[in-house]
């Protein structure tokens, strides 16, 4: 016997209406970081020591300031989205949960603004 | 501790059960998550420095050149090389694929190696 309604069924969203959605995007924003995270933590072995002017005008280069955004746009999406599932599995207590999802979620935006904003900053300078 | 079950099988509980090693990774998968997200608030002081002018930047800068800094770095660097290895292979999970015990045995020992193999790559180009 179903209990779905076909609707329901056409739509594949289950109980929790969003589907597979968190699981579907958590994949592909890690796809995107392999070689972005590889990218960036390999750049940075390669600067390490140097000085602000060097670094400067490291992030200024047009590729390299873009594939940055690219980079903290994707790892910030991944990490709230990961960091989401940790707090709804170990979080109880529906306010308690509620409220550490909205900080979290509130604290990832504002270090994406914030990070995205030095990379232009510093491009844009000069 | 054993429990007496009168030889009905036990169903695997936190406390009592050994982990495999493919479950100990899995776990320890999340734990870096949850460390690469508090690492990004560096990350992101590190990038407002640069933004913000000649003076900051050298603050910061000689926070990470401290024993401290350096420590926060590598352990850094090793949880997102870690969190990276073991999350190809749970894409690779999730893809239905390497799932057999043997496999997941095998694939215990490349993750382990690779990020050893990265780390030690990654550091001697840092400080070569």
């Amino acid at each position: 016997m179903k209990l779905r309604s076909p609707l329901g069924q056409a739509r594949g969203l289950g109980s929790a209406k969003s589907g597979t959605h968190h699981w579907w995007v958590q994949r592909l924003s890690s796809v995107a970081l392999v070689p972005l995270c590889l990218w960036f933590v390999f750049s940075l072995a390669c600067m390490s020591g140097a000085d602000y002017s060097t670094v400067q005008a490291w992030v200024a280069q047009p590729w390299v300031a873009v594939t940055l955004i690219l980079f903290l746009s994707a790892m910030l999406y991944h990490s709230q989205l990961g960091v989401q599932v940790v707090i709804e599995d170990y979080v109880h207590g529906e306010f308690l949960r509620i409220a550490s999802l909205v900080m979290m979620k509130f604290a990832h935006v504002a270090l994406a603004a914030a990070g995205i904003f030095a990379v232009l900053k510093v491009a844009f300078a000069q | 501790m054993a429990i007496d079950t009168g030889g009905r099988p036990l169903s695997p509980h936190l406390q009592v059960y050994r982990l495999p090693l493919a479950a100990i990774l899995s776990i320890t998968h999340r734990i870096t998550g949850v460390g690469l997200a508090m690492g990004t608030v560096g990350l992101i002081c590190w990038l407002m420095a640069l933004a913000s002018g000649e003076q900051s930047f050298a603050a910061v800068q000689s926070f990470y050149a401290s024993w401290f800094g350096k420590f926060l770095l590598f352990g850094y660097s090793v949880a997102l090389l870690y969190h990276l290895c073991t999350g190809i292979r749970h894409l690779f999970w999730d893809a239905g694929m390497n799932l057999g015990k043997d496999e997941v045995e095998r694939s215990d020992k490349m993750v382990i190696g690779g990020v050893v193999v990265l780390t030690v790559v990654l550091w001697l180009v840092a400080l070569i």
